[in-house]
């Protein structure tokens, strides 16, 4: 028996996290939404979503005592995945709400899209958000990659992107008017800008592979 | 190498029931929404939208318990448009898992209803659905009027001003449907499609009109539409979501195939 936790802070809905995941992992998992510190703690695998504004993440973290679950969770070594504002606030800062302070977890920026983005290709001016199916290429080799290929399309909705300072972390990269960081791994931490829980049969594979990932490199 | 055109059927639910004749020879149930959004995404459908069409109030409910089977079971974006009067529906129908909430007559007679609603849950989440009829006669400057109830009340409000104030207000997403072409199948109203993309800098879903791939072609190439939503020409059997995509790719449309 093993347990995925959800880590549950107050920003949106995790429905469909939850029941992307139920959909593919092994019969002896349970996938717990919870907020509750000592069953995260008690996970095999801990994963945090999020949707929202960065401010608006970053206060709820605070207040529910999330943000110190997410900490231990990424130094206790276990697997542990971000999701869209779940990579975002592992970051330093981001530039969102005139500036918001991140967990720090991973240094560096989350930055804007910049207006006035055009597509290289064919110069048609990109729009913001970036919303919808783009390619992901995966930079490196990594366990949570099997059965999906370098280029693969996943769903993506978001203004913001994460520049980490270290570009070695980046195991996905993303074009959307310029290459920016879709996905970093490092050591038991994996987290994607995308959404696999929308990406249909690709946003699954990952979704099980992180069911059965060992939470190393 | 970008972002791909996406291609959304568009399934009409009434009380709970797909209606309008989906027509697929291998699904069981072709009234159940979870046959039909399941089947849609195995072909390769981008998003599914759902309308409620259920003419009681009393009978709303069904809609959000639509929304949650086909959010447990299908995972691909699901847009749910029809009967959203206040924050509160929106709230209602994301939590049930939609992703986004098409937002129409309610906001012609209450646009504040629509900042509103996206400094609630996000832009992201709000598309607001336009109904646009041609007003012009031949000859002259085109211009477009937003109608209500099916098209068969003018407002005044001309579309292309319209859109731009839907997107200052927050709006995530145009849905523009052509009045004059819905169930013609002689195509999108591509003029139409064209003002109003170049007027807004949010994405713009193209309605109204599809009657084969080329027409879902022209929305892209012409109207400048960033996705393209059909009903009928997928219901009844006579292409497949796969087959708009193949013909999209040949014409040189970037699609996720």
């Amino acid at each position: 028996m093993q347990r995925i936790a959800i880590i549950d802070y107050g920003m949106g809905n995790l429905r469909s996290v939850s029941k992307a995941l139920e959909h593919v992992v092994p019969d002896n998992t349970e996938v717990l939404v919870t907020s509750d510190r000592e069953k995260i703690a008690d996970s095999d695998r801990i994963l945090c979503p999020g949707q929202g504004a960065a401010r608006d993440c970053m206060r709820q973290l605070h207040e529910t005592g999330m943000d110190q679950a997410v900490r231990d969770a990424v130094a206790g070594g276990r697997p542990f995945m971000g999701i869209c504002m779940g990579l975002q606030v592992l970051l330093t800062r981001s530039e969102e709400n005139d500036g918001t302070d991140c967990l720090g977890i991973v240094d560096g920026q989350v930055r804007r899209f910049a207006d006035g983005l055009t597509d290289a290709d064919s110069g048609a001016r990109l729009k913001i958000p970036h919303m919808g199916w783009s390619r992901v290429e995966q930079e490196s080799a990594h366990p949570m990659w099997q059965g999906i290929e370098s280029g693969a399309r996943f769903y993506f909705c978001h203004s913001y992107f994460v520049v980490p300072d270290d570009d070695g972390i980046t195991t996905g990269r993303c074009v959307y008017g310029h290459p920016f960081t879709a996905v970093i791994a490092r050591g038991n931490v994996f987290a994607c800008q995308f959404h696999p829980e929308k990406s249909s049969r690709d946003g699954l594979q990952l979704l099980q592979n992180f069911s059965r990932w060992d939470g190393r490199q | 190498m970008g972002l791909a055109k996406r291609v959304i059927p568009c399934l009409d639910v009434d009380n709970g029931r797909v209606v309008k004749g989906v027509q697929f020879v291998d699904i069981r149930d072709a009234g159940d929404p979870v046959e039909v959004a399941r089947k849609y995404d195995q072909q390769g459908a981008d998003e599914i939208t759902f309308l409620d069409i259920t003419a009681s109030s009393d009978d709303r409910e069904t809609i959000v318990h639509v929304v949650e089977a086909v959010a447990s079971e299908v995972f691909i974006p699901l847009t749910v448009g029809g009967g959203i009067r206040k924050v509160e529906d929106v709230r209602t129908m994301l939590m049930a898992g939609a992703d986004k909430v098409g937002i129409n007559t309610a906001a012609v007679f209450n646009p504040d209803f629509v900042a509103e609603a996206a400094d609630k849950v996000g832009s992201q989440a709000i598309v607001v659905a336009i109904d646009a009829k041609a007003v012009h006669a031949e000859g002259e400057t085109p211009r477009w009027e937003i109608f209500t109830h099916g098209g068969r009340k003018p407002t005044g409000l001309d579309a292309v001003e319209w859109a731009h104030k839907m997107q200052t207000l927050g709006a995530g997403e145009i849905l523009l449907t052509s009045m004059n072409r819905d169930g013609t199948k002689s195509g999108f109203d591509l003029a139409l499609t064209r003002a109003i993309s170049d007027a807004v800098s949010i994405p713009v879903i193209a309605s109204g009109g599809v009657g084969n791939l080329d027409h879902l072609c022209d929305g892209v190439l012409q109207g400048g539409a960033d996705a393209v939503l059909a009903a009928s020409i997928f219901h009844f059997g006579e292409y497949t979501v796969q087959q708009a995509k193949e013909r999209m790719r040949e014409r040189g449309i970037e699609v996720r195939l």
